[in-house]
């Protein structure tokens, strides 16, 4: 119907010679080389200066003493630092593990039933933590918290383990949503022609096609809980300390070169999962048509 | 056709999506029973209700009215995992994480079959369809064909009671398409398995099928075999459908009809009042225009495909026809645009249609 009235502008342009419409370039911006490298020294040198310095030999974080392992070991051998360590592994763990748990239920329950009343209420419910500042939350979470620990008396880490695994949430589910809504839903109704009771539809197909997002939503979840100062700062009970609030606490002191061991620990161990996952999921062929 | 039960039948079968005023009758009360064995096609074009049809079989979709009946058994309320039916989905719908072994056996995995049982069976399955060579390989490491195939032995390999097929050859190029059509024939003769084939494709409909059945607008017109539906085609619609055909429209007079221009074509049964006739083009006959029985008519053009030609004519009245000439080796070639010539209907060619 509209087709000659489409084509006519198109018509057009191709009827005026030299004049070709090119794509807006952001690289052919004037200094946009200068710009990204600037942009990439202050990302990164500052991280590769902190990396330096934890070989340091000697007590300080500025000036060059030579090249030493001292730091780590000092920071291994910390008594202090083992704790934190510990209590950190074991929070962003459970974690990682519950709130994936829950969000991939949250992300099946919010694409699979079809469209219903407050589908979008609940969709952003679960998504607002993202937005609401996290001191908000801390201070929200220490009134309850300060309430709960009146009642029962329980000291101990369950309370940094639940404020952890509630604030995961929404890390976790968003990349478990992606992957199912690319989903082929053909799939399901295939497994379901071919015998599958609902539940072995979703064991034997909807959650292997799913192990990618709910992979990448828990390495998600447990590196943003490694990583969490404000809100654990809240919630802890005395000798309570995370690493990162443990690091914190160091700054009201001398510093030494042991932070900078202990900082370039965590960007390791952060690092690590996520080239493994990186190249295992491309290693596979994509698993979706 | 030897079992007086159908293998799968649909009773009254109506299908709305949405509510109220807004609702599209996708299915509009459709009955129909396939004979065990049969090789039975869903034909008409795309959004007529073939898929649906195929979806309320499958258990995918529940009527709103009518009932399904597999074997004789009404199956209308089960879920799709307990009806004995497999489906070859259109988009082959194979899972991508699977090797092209593990596919095929997940059917009968689900039913709980024994693991030689399992085993045996989709080797012959993988043999069936010549892809034993990739039995470790995954979907996506296959060709289009090779896909196909192996939906169709995924399908297979339960020994479903009948196999759904949604326009399985859609996705494939005209050569690739011709091989499958003998395959799928080759197939469901060896395995014996009931098969209702869905295509908006009049003439793969007509190569492969033993009964067709003619859908439009979310009806089922016609059902019967493809000389049935080609030679004595009882709506317009279906006579427009399968292959290219002349309507006329006259008044019968008990054994013959009245044409506007005032001549007449004899009916093949008495009957009066309005009627609408179709005639084949392959099925007119040139002749000398003062010829008993022949209708006048101007050439207007011809085109010349081979084995005949095509020609096309304007009756007195305005009426444009279309006849099928056939090539005669040495003979004279068709008459040119603006001849007079005479058409005359083969015994038999007149066909009244219900409208
Ligand atoms: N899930 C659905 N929701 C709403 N309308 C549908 C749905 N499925 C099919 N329809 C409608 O039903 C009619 C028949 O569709 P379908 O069975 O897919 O046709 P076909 O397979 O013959 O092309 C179409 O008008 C289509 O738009
Ligand atoms: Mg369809």
């Amino acid at each position: 119907m509209s087709e000659a009235a489409l084509s006519r502008p198109a018509m057009a342009a191709a009827a005026r010679p030299g004049r070709r419409v090119r794509p807006f370039s952001a690289t052919g911006l004037p200094g946009f080389t200068a710009v990204a490298v600037a942009v990439f020294l202050l990302l990164y040198l500052p991280i590769a200066a902190l990396i330096v310095y934890s070989f340091n030999a000697s007590n300080s974080i500025v000036n060059w003493g030579g090249f030493s392992l001292r730091w780590y070991e000092a920071a291994w051998n910390n008594r202090a630092v083992q704790d934190a360590a510990v209590r950190s592994l074991v929070i962003a763990t459970v974690a990682a593990l519950a709130s994936t748990a829950l969000a991939t239920l949250a992300a099946i329950g919010t694409t699979r039933q079809g469209r219903f009343r407050g589908r979008m209420a609940i969709w952003g419910t679960i998504n607002l933590p993202l937005m609401v500042p996290e001191i908000v939350t801390g201070v929200a979470l220490l009134i309850v918290f300060g309430q709960v620990r009146a009642w029962t008396g329980y000291q101990g880490l369950g309370y940094l383990m639940l404020a952890h695994t509630a604030f995961c949430i929404p890390f976790a589910y968003l990349p478990i949503r992606a992957r199912l809504e690319t989903m082929d839903r053909t799939l399901e109704t295939a497994a379901a022609d071919l015998y599958a009771s609902p539940w072995q539809a979703f064991r034997r197909v909807t959650l292997p096609l799913l192990a990618p997002g709910i992979a990448a939503g828990m390495m998600l979840a447990f590196v943003i809980s490694l990583d969490d100062v404000i809100i654990t700062e809240f919630v802890k009970s005395a000798g309570q300390d995370t690493l990162p609030t443990w690091m914190l606490g160091q700054f009201r002191r001398t510093l030494t070169p042991e932070v900078n061991a202990i900082s370039t620990a965590i960007l390791a161990l952060t690092l690590v999962p996520l080239t493994a996952f990186f190249l295992v999921t491309r290693r596979r062929p994509p698993t979706h048509r | 056709m030897s079992s007086p039960v159908p293998a799968v039948e649909a009773r009254s079968v109506v299908k709305l999506f949405g509510q109220g005023n807004a609702a599209v009758r996708a299915l509009d009360e459709v009955s129909v029973a396939v004979a065990a064995g049969e090789f039975f096609t869903l034909l008409g074009p795309s959004g007529c209700g073939k898929t649906t049809l195929l979806r309320c079989i499958a258990g995918f979709e529940t009527p709103t009215d009518g009932a399904i009946l597999l074997g004789g058994r009404d199956i209308t309320a089960e879920p799709p995992n307990r009806r004995r039916v497999n489906t070859v989905f259109q988009s082959y719908a194979l899972f991508p994480h699977l090797t092209v072994r593990e596919n095929v056996s997940f059917g009968l995995e689900m039913l709980g079959r024994p693991r030689a049982e399992i085993r045996d069976t989709t080797d012959r399955m993988l043999a069936l369809v010549q892809l034993d060579a990739m039995a470790d390989r995954r979907p996506d490491a296959l060709s289009g064909g090779q896909q196909q195939r192996v939906a169709l032995a995924r399908a297979l390999a339960p020994a479903p009671e009948v196999l759904l097929l949604d326009e399985p050859l859609s996705a494939l190029d005209l050569k690739l398409r011709k091989e499958m059509q003998a395959e799928l024939k080759r197939l469901q003769h060896e395995t014996g398995i009931t098969f209702v084939f869905v295509t908006h494709d009049q003439e793969e409909a007509l190569a492969m099928s033993d009964r067709i059945g003619v859908m439009s607008g979310g009806r089922l017109l016609q059902v019967g075999s493809p000389r049935d539906i080609y030679d004595r085609p009882a709506t317009r619609f279906v006579a427009d459908f399968i292959g290219e055909t002349n309507v006329l429209s006259g008044m019968a007079e008990g054994a013959v009809a009245r044409l506007p221009t005032g001549e007449t074509l004899a009916l093949p049964a008495a009957c009066s009042g309005p009627v609408t006739l179709a005639v084949r083009p392959e099925q007119l006959r040139l002749a000398p225009p003062w010829e008993d029985g022949a209708l006048r008519a101007t050439v207007t053009g011809a085109t010349y495909l081979g084995t005949d030609s095509r020609l096309r004519l304007r009756l007195a009245d305005g009426t444009e026809m279309v006849a099928r000439i056939p090539s005669v080796p040495g003979g004279e070639s068709v008459p040119a645009p603006g001849t007079e010539v005479g058409l005359a209907p083969v015994r038999g060619a007149v066909q009244v249609l219900a409208e």
